[in-house]
């Protein structure tokens, strides 16, 4: 697939290292900064181009002509949107993909139609990012949290320690304590190397466990990896920009949120947009600020600034002034590994939060929703099964029958809004929502064949 | 540096280059000249120490760096270079020295087409076709044929290609990925081959020189299967479809890429480099031409005509063919010709030389600097079409042509205290070092007379100039083996 990249900020590169390291596709990254493409260039097998994201003569340059799909993801809503706009009226870009970030324009229904601007599909990486940790927060104890069908069923990685019922037993045993619900345990991390498990596998104290369930049964399911902990109550934000606002605004109803920015000016501008939550002005990394607002009672401290230092460090002092748990907002992959051995408990990398949404739709075959897992690494998708038993692959075969990838499993299916849990006698209708786990990234072509229709599908 | 990486590439491109020592098995089959021996023998030789190499570290999978491409380029060119004149070191009816048969080779791979060989007409079929081969595996380089075959050299494939390809700016890609660049790049070489020997053919050469011919025409080599190279074949339609081709050849390859993508020819018209491409060589030319009528006289003029233009152009891409002996010519002509070699052809083609595009920068310079002389505080950007260029490019233009020099200098010292007179020396390095072939004085013919650390260090000289000296010369700084 021809993918043409607009912008080759931090979401942009990471998009370009994700796109191109699949065989299948061929991406050429646009930007105004000739250093920062032959840096990019230098790591990664891609064509760059040197000029304006939005200019028609830049996009030729680039082959938009050709391409299949247009992302646009400089830092500019506008130019994004009139790159896309550029895109589909001179090159007739099949699809376009823009990040918006300001909500005025993501709110405006009426403008992205294909007679006004035509963009297919909008990302908002800030809103992807928020909505990531209103999750950790909604569910204390889970390391990601993930959504498939609608928010029907979710993914919840998981780090098992010794307070879970389940662990120091066999996994066939889930069922002898939770009778009448459904789960299934998707994959295992232990050491940092993959497992997909069975029936026998025994948990063990410190696995990374990922597990499938339906969102009502999540709760039950994650006291069996490790002791449930109380809801979040008291929350503390550090950073007042985009994510900080948009997160406090989510969870001032039901929580209690202080956020800390350190511009007045600024501060001032978001205290107005928040009803309940606090503003404090002041430095995050303050040790007086954060005692005198009770740090020691603090549930949640997330550290949400520009700065991914900043962040780091901050969340290292609250944590060690009493802070239940910290998470801190990291772009950097090497940073991830490092903190997340140390004090850290939760690094959010904003990247891996938004790859998921671009890779839905590089995807060959109908796929709903990707979501990617341990930097890449992994992968969990939701796939449309379309066709029928002569011109699927999988229509109308038990999951046993399916011959699936090494290092690939089929852990759930959604099913006319009913939740299946994924058995090896079940069997797959047509368009059942059919959910994927991979612990191995190169299986991807093999499973995307999976799910494509014959020819004889009209 | 990544030891295993390195070795598991080289093994494996060792490995690789070994078949194309079974292309000449099959021709000495056809000519039935018994001589397939050798290379089978090379063949042998080669794959086992291809596989030997590979085989302790074929599990190694990490990824190529900037640092393992430099040595892996270098020491692939050495290595191919000796294990190339296997086949010639065996060969009887050749009864080299290990010496002649590593020039012979290293020539014929670098494009330079210098020769120790004579009495070629007499030699077989296979054995010659052997030698053009090689120029034509060298031209487009050998590494980029790799790495258009091998996809497993992805993102290092980058690496690798950026130490081969000749020029001062080699970001630009084709195509996003490197493969399919490697590949489209390959296509029109070939093509342009095909072309050739159809070219010749018609011309009048039987299909066999036809071929050769072809395979060292477009790779810019020089070699030929005859003694008194083109002008064995004494016809004006084959001098002009050598000049055709030459020409082609000496153009960066990727105006080719783009006149066969969107079938037109106004990007050539649009590049300044090919402008100022053909403008030397027509100045060039027009100079020759003249000067030889002024000495002959008017007596033969077609002849006289063609045989400026051929040498004119042959020379100054760095061909090397030759239709008369053009070191016997008058007054300053063959000098003339010798420093056109130093120009070379363009960015991204299969000639030598320093590039016109360096040239051209610096020529640039030099007018930026009477343009500042008159306007002290203009602000005067060096351009190229309308495009500033960035001054880290003009810097390692300067970079490239104080090290050419260094490098020349050096060469031409030891050449002369090998026993070599001033003029011989001169041109023999001037030969090497742009890839060039036939020199001045005793090297007009070949570089048989030439001792044999004369021929070492010519074959050091053509290596150099092939991977345009950086490449080679940055493993021997103690920087690149600090880890």
């Amino acid at each position: 697939m021809k993918i043409l990249i607009l912008g080759a900020g931090q979401v942009g590169s990471s998009a370009a290292y994700h796109l191109s390291r699949e065989e299948a596709n061929e991406v050429t990254v646009v930007d105004t900064h000739p250093e920062v493409l032959r840096e990019l260039q230098d790591r990664l097998d891609i064509r760059t181009v040197v000029g304006h994201a939005a200019h028609p003569e830049v996009l030729d340059r680039a082959g938009a002509s050709d391409a299949d799909i247009v992302v646009a993801l400089t830092d500019s809503d506008e130019t994004n949107m009139v790159a896309c706009q550029v895109a589909y009226t001179q090159f007739r870009t099949p699809t376009k993909i823009a990040r918006i970030r300001s909500a005025e324009y993501m709110n405006a229904h009426k403008l992205f139609t294909q007679d006004a601007i035509p963009i297919d599909v909008r990302i908002s990486p800030e809103q992807l990012v928020c909505s990531f940790v209103e999750q950790l927060i909604l569910y204390p104890g889970s390391t990601q949290v993930l959504d498939f069908a609608d928010g029907r069923v979710r993914l919840v990685g998981v780090k098992a320690d010794r307070d879970g019922l389940l662990v120091g037993q066999r996994i066939a045993t889930l069922k002898d304590h939770i009778p009448n619900t459904e789960a299934r345990i998707a994959a295992i991390y232990r050491q940092g190397n993959a497992m997909l498990p069975d029936g026998d596998t025994v948990i063990q104290e410190g696995d990374e466990i990922f597990f499938i369930a339906d969102r009502k049964d999540i709760r039950v399911f994650m006291s069996e990896m490790r002791r449930l902990e109380d809801p979040v109550r008291r929350v503390v934000i550090a950073g007042g920009g985009n994510i900080g606002v948009r997160l406090a605004l989510a969870l001032e109803q039901t929580n209690q949120v202080k956020i800390i920015e350190r511009d007045p000016t600024r501060a001032r501008v978001i205290s107005e947009q928040l009803n309940k939550a606090i503003v404090l002005v002041g430095d995050a990394a303050d040790e007086e600020l954060l005692l005198e607002e009770n740090i020691d009672n603090v549930d949640v401290f997330c550290a949400l600034t520009n700065s991914e230092e900043a962040n780091i460090l901050s969340s290292m002092l609250a944590k060690r002034l009493g802070a239940h748990k910290a998470m801190a907002l990291i772009n950097r992959a090497s940073y991830v590994d490092l903190v997340e051995a140390g004090t850290i408990d939760i690094a959010i990398s904003p990247q891996q939060v938004t790859i998921g949404s671009l890779l839905a739709h590089v995807r060959r075959g109908d796929v709903v929703k990707v979501h990617s897992l341990r930097r890449g690494a992994a992968e969990a998708m939701e796939a449309i099964a379309h066709g029928n038993e002569d011109n699927s692959k999988v229509v109308g075969r038990t999951i046993e029958q399916i011959k699936l990838p090494t290092g690939t499993a089929i852990v759930a299916i959604v099913r006319d809004d009913r939740v299946l849990i994924a058995h090896h006698d079940t069997t797959i209708e047509a368009d059942d929502h059919v959910i994927l786990f991979m612990t191995d990234r190169r299986k991807i072509e093999k499973l995307e064949s999976l799910f494509q229709v014959g020819v004889s599908f009209v | 540096m990544n030891w295993t990486v390195v070795q598991r590439i080289l093994g494996l491109l060792l490995m690789i280059f070994s078949f194309t020592m079974l292309p000449p098995v099959l021709v000495s089959l056809i000519y039935n000249d018994h001589s397939w021996l050798p290379f089978v023998e090379g063949f042998g030789i080669t794959l086992a120490a291809g596989f030997i190499c590979w085989l302790p570290v074929h599990r190694s999978k990490k990824d190529l760096r900037l640092r393992d491409g430099f040595l892996v380029v270098a020491s692939f060119w050495t290595v191919l270079g000796t294990f190339g004149a296997a086949p010639l070191y065996f060969a009887d009816p050749l009864s080299l020295s290990f010496t002649d048969a590593v020039f012979e080779s290293m020539s014929g791979l670098t494009t330079t087409g210098a020769t120790v060989l004579t009495g070629l007409d007499s030699l077989p079929p296979s054995i010659l076709y052997y030698r053009q081969q090689l120029q034509w595996l060298g031209g487009m380089g050998i590494i980029v044929l790799a790495v258009a075959v091998l996809p497993m050299l992805g993102v290092g494939g980058m690496q690798l290609y950026r130490a081969e390809t000749p020029g001062p700016v080699k970001d630009t890609k084709l195509t996003p990925r490197i493969t399919e660049t490697a590949k489209a790049l390959w296509y029109v070489y070939l093509a342009f081959t095909i072309a050739c020997a159809l070219g010749y053919r018609v011309a009048g050469m039987g299909w066999f020189d036809a071929l050769c011919h072809a395979f060292s025409t477009v790779a810019i080599g020089g070699f030929s299967t005859h003694d008194t190279s083109i002008a064995y074949f004494d016809s004006a339609a084959v001098d002009l479809v050598a000049v055709f081709f030459m020409f082609l050849a000496g153009i960066n390859f990727s105006l080719h890429f783009f006149a066969w993508r969107y079938v037109s020819i106004k990007h050539y018209f649009q590049d300044q480099e090919f402008r100022a491409y053909s403008f030397i060589l027509m100045v060039l030319s027009a100079v020759v031409i003249c000067s030889l009528f002024f000495y002959r006289g008017f007596a033969d003029p077609l002849d006289t005509f063609l045989d400026g233009l051929f040498q004119s152009v042959s020379i100054a891409t760095t061909t090397g063919f030759t239709t008369e002996n053009f070191a016997m010519w008058p007054a300053a002509l063959p000098a003339l010709l010798i420093f056109a070699s130093f120009v070379g052809g363009s960015a991204g083609s299969t000639a030598g030389g320093i590039k016109v595009i360096r040239w051209l920068l610096v020529y640039k310079q030099g007018v930026r600097e009477i343009a500042r002389l008159v306007h002290p505080s203009a602000e005067i950007p060096v351009k190229l079409g309308s495009k500033a260029v960035s001054s880290r490019v003009v810097e390692a233009v300067w970079g490239f042509f104080s090290v050419y020099i260094i490098v020349f200098g050096v060469m031409l010292l030891l050449m002369m205290s090998t026993g070599l007179d001033q003029v011989t020396a001169f041109s023999a390095v001037a030969a090497t070092l742009n890839n060039l072939g036939p020199g001045l004085g005793d090297v007009a013919s070949g570089f048989m007379s030439v001792t044999d650390a004369g021929k070492w260090i010519s074959v050091i000289g053509m290596l150099l100039g092939r991977l345009e000296i950086f490449t080679l010369l940055v493993l021997i700084t103690p920087t690149f083996w600090r880890t």
